[in-house]
């Protein structure tokens, strides 16, 4: 199929583009703190502030506590789907949609509404905000171990377990989570990202943040603000690579699976 | 971050063992029970909020039915303000993302380009649709704003400030073009599956009977790819609709969208009326549902032809 290449061509530079310019820029501007040299001096600045490791640090703990509820919430709730309830497939589909609908902003409004008063005061407590991005991830998060759990014969293991004397907690843990490895990380990795990156529910709900903090010294310096920019997109970039590359390797496996 | 889920989806298709089927030993009641943690969840912390959005946007401020908050979505001036820019820039990047990113996704599949390109466009995309919020503002800034890379080079090259000419990222356009960075590698996602999935055949059938490249485009391709094209552009729409800390990191309130007057509300009653901000979210939420309504049912209709 050789056809219109030069159009092709322009139309793909172009892209590139506008994809690499504005991250050549942020590098170029974060090397531009001290007056008429290139120095890594933004860089230097950035990872002395202590508030960065204290903000960077919340975030990380808060990718954790959401990685760990969001798996403990879903997997055991995909994989019920997938083994007896699978006419409650659309209810889980269309609440894993849900935060398409109610956008963070709109859904942290809610949350601070209804649990920032009696009878139930939650907003003194991170559980809004965890559940916030839980939320947030869940349609990720769901649909990467329902991929998982399509790819394997849930039926066959979850009955040999079971004519074994293993217990539901045990089918969870021992066999199906292990089964599904590859596809819980890709849900893992995505989460982690997106939380590192979330600004809006820390921001709203008031609680340190490595976005927050971002943005907070946005306001007040230059140069730092494009360093801890540029970090933050390998973060992201990072986290997909992962991705791409436990995908590649599931792929695989989905191949062996089907061809025996 | 809408991309992935799409990535998903599709390797899932792929996946081909059945789902188990369903077992009846112990009651159908029985079974609800295990999904109760979940639903319990969504109720406290998906349905509860938003139900709650909504009956307050009918309450005043002692609790007593009224449609004043919804009678003032229509007549404050703030508000209809905001959603006019929220809808402009959703339109204008959903638009302008959707067409870039169509042509982009179709130079990468269809355009002849070498193979290698084509993965790296698609894990580029990948990425770049789910870089925004505050680090993306900050790109920007350092791209075409006061001091930026590209505003520096167009004024020693060309001696043209374009700051001078009335440029700036702190309107609506300047945020459509920031806004812009997300949305194409998107519609790239959604639209490269959607190209691959165009087939030979129909273009063979076409070709057979004397038809041009302009009638196989006129007539076969283009009406096929309509529903998934207008399908996310629709999401595109939505997407942006949905951004809040793009804008917000330009320099705090200084674009007035519909997101950012709600995070004012929220911050201290800059309505001066708490029942406003549930009716602005309440106005929100029934715009998302009608995009998400629009989006699906597109989507059903492509799956007719592409699989």
């Amino acid at each position: 199929m050789k056809r219109v290449n030069l159009f092709a061509w322009i139309i793909f530079i172009l892209g590139i583009i506008y994809f690499f310019l504005p991250l050549f820029s942020t590098f170029e501007f974060s090397l531009r703190m001290k007056k008429g040299v290139y120095s890594f001096e933004a860089y230097r600045v950035a990872f002395q502030d202590p508030k960065f490791y204290y903000n960077f640090g919340y975030s990380v703990l808060w990718a954790v506590l959401t990685i760990l509820f969001s798996l403990i919430l879903v997997v055991p709730t995909a994989y019920w789907v997938h083994w007896r309830l699978p006419k409650a497939r659309p209810i889980v589909e269309f609440i894993t949609l849900m935060p398409f609908v109610t956008p963070a902003v709109v859904l942290t409004f809610g949350l601070i509404r209804l649990y920032g008063s009696p009878p139930l005061v939650l907003t003194s407590t991170p559980i809004p905000l965890i559940a916030g991005y839980i939320v947030l991830s869940l349609p990720y998060m769901f649909r990467s171990v329902d991929a998982g759990l399509r790819a394997i014969d849930i039926r066959t293991l979850t009955e040999a377990a079971l004519s074994l004397g293993a217990g539901w907690g045990t089918i969870i843990t021992q066999v199906i989570f292990p089964n599904i490895r590859v596809a819980i990380l890709s849900g893992v990795f995505l989460t982690f990202a997106i939380v590192m990156g979330e600004f809006v529910f820390a921001s709203l709900l008031s609680w340190p943040a490595f976005a927050t903090y971002l943005e907070e010294i946005g306001s007040m310096r230059a140069y730092t603000p494009q360093a801890l920019s540029l970090m933050s997109f390998f973060i992201t970039w990072s986290m997909m690579m992962l991705i791409q590359w436990l995908g590649r390797g599931a792929g695989r496996a989905e191949e062996i699976a089907v061809g025996h | 971050m809408l991309g992935v889920v799409k990535n998903i989806e599709t390797r899932q298709k792929e996946g081909g063992a059945s789902p188990a089927r369903p077992q009846r030993f112990g009651s159908d009641w029985m079974a609800w029970l295990g999904l109760l943690p979940f639903l319990i969840f969504a109720v406290m912390f998906l349905f509860l909020p938003s139900a709650s959005i909504v009956v307050r946007s009918f309450q005043d401020r002692s609790g007593n039915f009224t449609f004043d908050n919804i009678i003032a979505l229509f007549t404050v001036k703030d508000i209809i303000n905001a959603y006019r820019t929220s809808l402009t820039i959703s339109f204008i990047t959903a638009v302008g993302g959707g067409i870039f990113g169509f042509l982009l996704a179709y130079s990468v599949i269809m355009g002849g380009l070498p193979r290698i390109l084509r993965s790296f466009l698609l894990t580029f995309s990948g990425v770049a649709s789910n870089f925004a919020g505050v680090p993306l503002a900050f790109a920007f800034v350092a791209t075409i704003g006061n001091a930026g890379l590209v505003t520096r080079l167009i004024e020693d090259l060309l001696n043209v400030d374009i700051h001078a000419k009335g440029f700036t990222i702190y309107n609506i356009y300047g945020l459509s073009v920031v806004y812009m960075y997300f949305q194409f590698p998107l519609m790239v996602l959604i639209m490269a599956p959607a190209l691959d999935g165009l087939r030979r055949e129909w273009r063979e059938a076409c070709e057979n009977l004397g038809g041009t490249e302009i009638h196989y485009w006129r007539y076969v391709a283009l009406p096929i790819l309509m529903p998934t094209l207008l399908g996310t552009m629709i999401l595109l729409f939505g997407n942006a609709f949905g951004a809040y800390a793009t804008a917000y990191a330009f320099s705090g309130s200084f674009i007035n969208l519909v997101t950012i007057l709600i995070g004012a509300q929220i911050q201290g009653d800059v309505l001066y009326n708490p029942g406003l901000g549930n009716a602005l979210a309440l106005g929100m939420i029934i715009i998302m549902s009608l995009t998400m309504v629009g989006y699906v049912s597109l989507q059903r209709r492509a799956s007719r032809w592409l699989k």
